[in-house]
């Protein structure tokens, strides 16, 4: 048994069930709609904008806006690929099947991480584009500094995204359970946490937070982020590897 | 072959599986027989290392099972028919199947065309019937031609044509020289597929037997007696060397011995009989005699304080 083996049976898996495509189609959609409105939005009303809004004015995270709710159907994508098994009853045909259990984990993942990785590179730069024809000409392009760090980083952003989802998948096993973790904790208690003044310190280090800094071209005024772009992401991976790491000794120790 | 191990399982306090040893022969039918709750589900999923035995081992071929290159092409097993992922398409939860253990994809219609879902291929799992989703089950443990095959309670909820189809099949697989490790609860499904017989209740191996000496050693014909002169009765039995056993309601159950002489030996003694009648202890009284100190729930029907034993073994005694 080979993990190549694994790979093309888990990416069958993948491709024959609806869910993939609906969450998918619907991360793309939900992103690029939602920042080309946001983004033609803010053209329309930059005139209003103060002195120091607009000295931080950065018209790449402003394409981005659709993201922090296109990322929930990623979630949904990261979840599903491995909650499935289990919602199920899958999981125990698999395991037979494969009964390497870190094979069978890295066999699944792999094949996901790199669909997500596809969808999420080819939306980063669908809402990047988008976004500036909205933006007009407060927009930016592709070729100033920082710019096209960002419009990768929004692609590499959205792949962690649906990667950490697996990792939770994998340890909290049914889909209701997973999503009614994830959905509130991005969408809720992160926001919260990084919004009070009091625990802005903790919450930048969440996932997203952390994450989410890659995509900033121009910091806000008195940013005192203590990491950059890249480490951000950074902070960002080493979540998702806890995430696995945590899924694949669930799964070690588990019954099927 | 299946080699089985002081197999335990604990869950907390409860024991699943209590230190069972036995083999699974090949070239042969071996039935698990066992109430439900005994521990076959358990035992089966230890067999295929979905669960970790407590202690114990268990070995496919000389090999664990987690060490097994492609395992399916040594072992095919239908566990649940249920556990498929409703949305894919039966060709293509068998092509997942085949492809993690690298198993061409031309054999998918090969076992689809074995179990007779050729025409639904394409369709999504969660319309099949009870039948379809069996024998999408059992496709899926043909796939890697495997040497062994284990099936979990495989006639369940299956109308006679699918019952008929699944008892064919395994003594054919078990004709070619596989083993086959087939569950059950009923006796009567074991007396008409298994050649071998492995028994248990509450996770203790009760029996592992030839099925031909199960049935010589708990099918055995009797007469039943009855008469106002009992003692005169056992008296001139004495004298022939008989020695009945005492049913419940104070009749006679006397075995090796035809009704007629019977009737004869009382008719010479002057004893008048109220009931001579020949009985046969069926295989069903007798697995049921077997595990009822092991079931885990027993039905009381009637007054509470009647043991088990009483309506279950009413007429049977064990063989001498």
């Amino acid at each position: 048994m080979t993990v190549v083996q694994v790979v093309r049976s888990e990416w069958t898996k993948i491709r024959s069930v609806a869910s993939t495509v609906w969450t998918l189609s619907l991360a793309v959609v939900v992103t690029v709609a939602l920042g080309m409105l946001i983004s033609a939005l803010t053209d329309r009303e930059f005139g209003r904008l103060g002195p120091a809004d607009r000295l931080s004015f950065d018209p790449t995270l402003i394409s981005f806006a659709g993201m922090s709710l296109g990322q929930l159907a990623m979630i949904v994508f990261g979840v599903l690929v491995v909650s499935n098994e289990y919602s199920t009853g899958m999981i125990r045909t698999s395991l037979a099947a494969v009964p390497r259990r870190g094979t069978f984990l890295l066999g699944k993942i792999a094949p996901a991480t790199a669909l997500a990785l596809l969808v999420s590179l080819a939306t980063a730069f669908a809402a990047f584009f988008l976004g500036q024809a909205m933006l007009d000409e407060h927009g930016t392009s592709i070729g100033e500094p920082g710019v096209l760090r960002a419009v990768i980083g929004g692609g590499l952003y959205m792949t962690l995204i649906a990667v950490f989802s697996m990792g939770v998948a994998a340890m909290l096993r049914f889909p209701m359970l997973s999503l009614g973790t994830l959905m509130p904790f991005f969408f809720l208690i992160s926001g919260v946490l990084g919004n009070v003044p009091a625990t802005e310190k903790v919450g930048r280090f969440l996932p997203d937070q952390a994450g989410r800094r890659i995509m900033q071209v121009v910091p806000p005024a008195g940013d005192d982020t203590p990491y950059g772009p890249w480490g951000g992401l950074g902070i960002m991976a080493l979540w998702v590897l806890a995430a696995l790491v945590g899924g694949y000794v669930l799964l070690r120790r588990r019954d099927a | 072959m299946i080699e089985i191990e002081g197999l335990t399982k604990r869950y907390g306090e409860k024991v699943a599986v209590n230190n069972l040893t036995f083999t699974v022969r090949p070239g042969l039918v071996t039935g698990f027989l066992g109430p439900n709750g005994a521990g076959k589900s358990t035992t089966m999923r230890m067999i295929l290392g979905l669960d970790r035995p407590t202690t114990g081992d268990v070995r496919i071929d000389g090999t664990r099972y987690d060490r097994l290159e492609d395992p399916l092409t040594y072992i095919g097993a239908l566990l649940d028919a249920k556990a498929v992922h409703g949305g894919r398409s039966a060709y293509h939860h068998l092509l997942c199947l085949a492809q993690s253990n690298g198993i061409p994809a031309s054999r998918v219609g090969e076992v689809l065309d074995t179990v007779g879902l050729k025409a639904v291929a394409r369709r999504k799992a969660k319309n099949f019937s009870l039948g379809m989703g069996q024998r999408l089950g059992i496709a899926g443990a043909l796939l890697g031609d495997p040497r062994i095959l284990m099936f979990d309670e495989p006639v369940n909820g299956l109308d006679p044509e699918g019952i008929h189809w699944i008892r064919t099949l395994m003594q054919t697989l078990a004709a070619e020289g596989r083993t086959v490790f087939v569950s059950s609860h009923l006796m009567s499904e074991m007396a008409v597929t298994a050649e071998h017989l492995v028994v248990i209740g509450q996770g203790r191996l009760l029996a592992d037997t030839s099925m031909a000496d199960f049935i010589r050693r708990n099918s055995r014909s009797y007469v039943r007696v009855r008469t106002p002169q009992r003692e005169q009765l056992l008296d001139a039995l004495r004298t022939e060397g008989i020695t009945p056993a005492g049913a419940d309601d104070g009749a006679l159950e006397v075995d090796g011995v035809r009704p007629e002489h019977l009737g004869e030996l009382a008719a010479r003694h002057g004893i008048v009989l109220h009931e001579l009648s020949p009985r046969q202890a069926s295989l069903e009284e007798a697995f049921m005699r077997l595990t009822a100190e092991s079931v885990e729930y027993h039905a009381h029907t009637g007054p509470a304080s009647s043991p088990p034993s009483g309506q279950w073994g009413a007429g049977w005694r064990k063989g001498s």
